[in-house]
């Protein structure tokens, strides 16, 4: 379907991946590219290995065979700290948060500064921090929460404070597993809305159910199944594609 | 250097002047030497109480081999007081005169070789930081670098106890075996068993423990001590933000091992012995109770609980030893099911906003009040919230 | 250090020390398999554990006591009715202590571990003002005294071929309740999806407190059989605890075939090298050889890969 390729043109390419778990392979062979500026979907039935593919690129599964390469980088070979530092922020299913701590201090963990022991013992709270959560904190929606402890959140709100934390990193690549799961439906639209803004100057990943969703944000969709890539384009051509409505209908 | 003010609070600088007050003045008009001597052992043991705070309270780290970095700076400073009480005119009836008494027994000729360095007393107050914390820096490295943790990290420290306290029971021409060792007179020619070197002893302690109180409330207040808190909730999520997440935890681990190896070699000035009576499964898991009782998320609360529980034991398996046991396991089952956040908790929750109340009456002690938003106003308490 | 004996005589050390170890190895078992019902199928660490086995011989003891004094004639076979009821005293207290303790504490593993050290406490000192501080011993029938003869060096003892032959088919049984039995599939479907299994009609909180009290009784069981081989103290079950809870461990949490195995491996290793080191160090080097492994490979020796 893809032809290998090693130009570095895509800031993301993901190439001859394979993962097997005890002989099952839960993605086989896969080719994928993101571009930048680009918001790619990943779209697919339960199972079909989308969250693997998530956890490949940000190095929580390690790859039996092939290679993720991020900005010309082969990813496969570091840690997942080392990847964040690289500029790919991954977002979870649940929204993962500090529940003990307050909104801002998710927020101030998350700026990328300090990051050793030393560091971390050193750091300053200083106004461009401040200044950096606030202005994040602004852009999901929680800049009059500051002070409340996170475990106090709405669901649909820890999913964004989720986003703010990736975005105070100011990743190159970021990439969400559905992010407006469990959202309301105005929850939903302003977080399209979220994710249209924050694509300026990065790359954004989705895996997502939602096909309302997808239509609104995405550029690219690439539907998986079974482990393998089935159909890739604009969001009409993967939904005109016979085997697609197959695998969705089914028998 | 950071400003003091902006790692202490004011209620923190009430809780430490409490804490002092009661060490350096209410407890030396009250108590004679014996009794004295005996609150400066308790205390002694609040070290590793505070350090388990750090680890286990705020990091979810539980160690249950604490005794063995209290064993580790107690028998590092014993090692070298009983060099010095086994001078060879000291020991001239022995068969092997200069050295210890215990191998001679065991029919040892020569002082083993890591015995030699011990006579040195520069290099044992260097070891008494440096073995315990290379100690936890092994151990912690080759645990949380594969993100062993949680139960399995209990249980692999308690079998560390456990194998130590079996080597030093059983290697006993080395390590005076279950007696320890026993039998110290001097440091550096200084009669440690007068009352006045007691009185000494435990005021140099009393101080140490008010600077490892400052020192961790820095750590605490520090994104450090937020960390722990991140990371003992959502490990992966810190690590997905770009940390190194067993580095956190192997300082934490370390950082509480040099505090109970302080706290044990204090403990052997002012007691006068070491033995592995402090070292396997049972004191280790006595001083986790210690921490829990205090409140696990308060290194004030963990001193006071350290105090309770020993001032309880002794008391009770004076009067009543049968007692005394059903008592402590009763307690391990209350603080766990019933109030787990200890005195601290207790104390937050009667106490402690009559407390708040009083102190933001004061006007603030020079300088202008602070402004109405500051960012400090946004930090949790994390010792607020009951731990789940 | 071998060379001190010739190779009959080394042969025969070994054989006999292999059959110590045997019987330490039986111990260990079923110690542990209840630690690989209670640890590696629901998560629950149980510190009182070595007091559920103390509890089983206990009841031994006083059904030894009993017997002798008013049934004599029934005095060859007490042992089964001893072993029945130990399972059965054992698992109730595991049951009460299931529904007055650890069921609050399912998702908080380190609290449950302080819990049931604080229960060990009350359990210890409870045995001591009941029974004392002195250890105990039973009288065991005639038929399980003495030993067989198998070489002119080499004598196996009776009681301790028995303490074998009853660990097989605890082995057995347990591992036909666990993966062929109803109750085994719904506790393991418990222990994965708690919630799901609770959707689909499974009484959860009956079959936690089932499993547990399950756990207890297999190590009544165990301190039964100990009787027949050692003498009981109000302490003796914390002498094992570390061992069993490094056993389950090092094979592998949730593998019963690990458990036995890694059983097999610890036990034999630590009667061979007692033979030729002091007890103690043998015990060092055994325990420092499995932490040091568990370092290396923290799944232990029998462990599937899990998708994450």
């Amino acid at each position: 379907m893809n032809v290998v390729s090693n130009n570095t043109d895509f800031l993301l390419s993901v190439e001859n991946l394979t993962v097997s778990f005890d002989g099952f392979k839960a993605v086989n062979d896969l080719n994928l590219y993101v571009d930048e500026n680009e918001i790619h979907v990943i779209i697919g039935p339960n199972g079909a290995g989308k969250t693997t593919v998530l956890d490949l690129i940000c190095g929580r599964t390690k790859a039996t065979d092939g290679s993720i390469k991020f900005r010309n980088k082969e990813l496969t070979e570091l840690r997942e700290h080392e990847i964040v530092r690289e500029g790919v922020g991954r977002k979870f299913q649940n929204p993962t948060i500090y529940e003990d701590l307050t909104v801002f201090e998710n927020l101030e963990i998350s700026f990328p500064r300090g990051r050793s022991v030393f560091g971390a013992l050193t750091f300053k709270r200083d106004a461009e921090v401040v200044t950096r959560v606030r202005e994040i904190a602004e852009m999901v929606f929680l800049d009059t929460l500051l002070g409340m402890q996170a475990a106090l959140l709405s669901h649909g709100q820890k999913q964004w404070l989720e986003i703010g934390m990736l975005l105070i990193q100011d990743p190159e690549l970021l990439m969400l597993d559905e992010p407006v799961a469990g959202m309301s439906v105005s929850e939903r639209k302003q977080t399209a809305k979220l994710l249209n803004e924050i694509t300026k100057g990065r790359s954004v990943m989705v895996v997502e159910h939602d096909m309302k969703f997808v239509e609104d944000i995405a550029h690219r969709v690439t539907v998986m199944h079974q482990g393998k890539i089935l159909a890739e384009g604009s969001m009409a051509k993967v939904q005109a594609d016979p085997k697609v409505v197959e695998v969705y209908l089914g028998h | 250097m950071t400003n003091v003010k902006s790692f202490l609070s004011r209620q923190d600088l009430l809780g430490l002047a409490i804490i002092a007050a009661v060490i350096f003045v209410l407890m030396p008009l009250a108590m004679d030497i014996f009794r004295l001597n005996l609150f400066g052992k308790y205390l002694t043991y609040a070290f590793v109480a505070i350090g388990l705070v750090l680890c286990w309270g705020r990091g979810g780290i539980l160690s249950l081999g604490q005794g063995v970095f209290f064993g580790l700076g107690g028998y590092c400073m014993a090692m070298y007081l009983k060099l010095e009480a086994s001078t060879p005119e000291a020991t001239a009836i022995q068969s092997t005169p200069g050295i210890p008494d215990f191998m001679d027994w065991n029919q040892i000729t020569a002082l083993p070789w890591f015995w030699e360095p011990f006579n040195s007393l520069t290099f044992t107050l260097i070891a008494i930081f440096v073995v315990p914390a290379a100690f936890a820096f092994i151990i912690g490295a080759a645990m949380f670098k594969r993100r062993v943790g949680g139960v399995y990290f209990a249980i692999i420290t308690q079998a560390i106890a456990a194998i130590l306290t079996i080597l030093i029971i059983g290697q006993q021409g080395y390590t005076g075996g279950v007696n320890g060792i026993t039998d110290l007179r001097t440091l550096k020619g200084w009669d440690i068993r007068t009352d006045e070197a007691k009185y000494i002893l435990y005021y140099v302690n009393g101080a140490l423990l008010i600077g490892a109180l400052v020192l961790c409330q820095f750590v605490l207040k520090s994104k450090l001590g937020r960390l722990l808190v991140a990371l003992r909730d959502k490990e992966d999520r810190v690590r997905f933000s770009g940390y190194d997440v067993a580095n956190f935890k192997i300082f934490v681990f370390c950082l509480a091992a040099v505090l109970s190896a302080v706290g044990g070699a204090m403990f052997t000035l002012q007691v006068g012995f070491m033995s592995p009576s402090f070292v396997g499964i049972v004191p280790s898991i006595e001083m986790v109770i210690f921490c829990a009782v205090g409140g696990r998320l308060s290194i004030f609360g963990a001193v006071y609980g350290t105090l309770l529980v020993n001032w309880a034991k002794t008391t009770f398996s004076e009067t009543f030893p049968e007692l005394w046991l059903f008592g402590l396991g009763a307690l391990f089952i209350a603080v766990v099911l019933v109030f787990p956040n200890g005195l601290a908790g207790l104390y937050r929750t009667y106490l402690g906003p009559y407390v708040d109340r009083w102190i933001s009456k004061k006007p603030p002690s020079g300088g202008t009040p602070a402004p109405a938003a500051t960012p400090a106003d946004y930090d949790a308490d994390p010792a607020a919230k009951p731990a789940e | 250090m071998f060379a001190d004996y010739t190779w009959t005589e080394l042969g025969s050390i070994f054989a006999m020390q292999g059959f110590a170890g045997l019987i330490l190895f039986s111990v260990f078992v079923l110690m542990a398999l209840g630690l690989a019902i209670i640890f590696g199928q629901m998560g629950v660490i149980n510190m009182a554990h070595g007091e559920f086995m103390i509890l089983g011989a206990y009841v031994t003891y006083l059904c030894s006591n009993f017997v002798q004094a008013y049934i004599p004639s029934l005095f060859g076979i007490y042992f089964f009715f001893a072993m029945a009821l130990a399972f059965v005293a054992a698992g109730a207290l595991g049951a009460l202590v299931e529904w007055a303790l650890i069921r609050h504490l399912y998702k908080r593993p380190l609290d449950t571990l302080l819990a049931t050290w604080g229960l060990s406490l009350i359990l210890q000192q409870a045995y001591r003002s009941i029974f004392g501080a002195r250890e105990v011993g039973v009288s065991l029938p005639n038929w399980l005294l003495g030993s067989v003869p198998l070489t002119d060096i080499i004598e196996i003892p009776i009681n301790g071929i028995f303490v074998m032959v009853l660990t097989l088919v605890i082995a057995i049984g347990v591992y036909f309740l666990l993966f062929r039995s109803r109750m085994g599939m719904q506790t393991r479907a418990v222990v994965q999806n708690r919630v799901m299994a609770g959707a689909v009609g499974i009484n959860t909180e009956k079959v936690d407190r089932n499993t547990f009290a399950l756990g207890c009784g297999i190590a009544g069981i165990a301190g039964s059989a100990f009787t027949m081989i050692g003498s009981t103290g109000p302490t003796a079950g914390q002498l094992y605890i570390v061992d069993t809870f490094l056993i389950v461990v090092f094979g592998g949490a949730a593998s019963l075939l690990g458990t036995i195995a890694s059983s097999f491996a610890i036990s034999q290793a630590q009667s061979t090298m007692e033979f030729f080191l002091s007890g103690s160090m043998a015990k060092v080097l055994t325990l420092l050889t499995v932490v040091g492994i568990l370092m290396l490979r923290p799944e232990g020796l029998f462990s599937l890969k899990m998708r994450r």
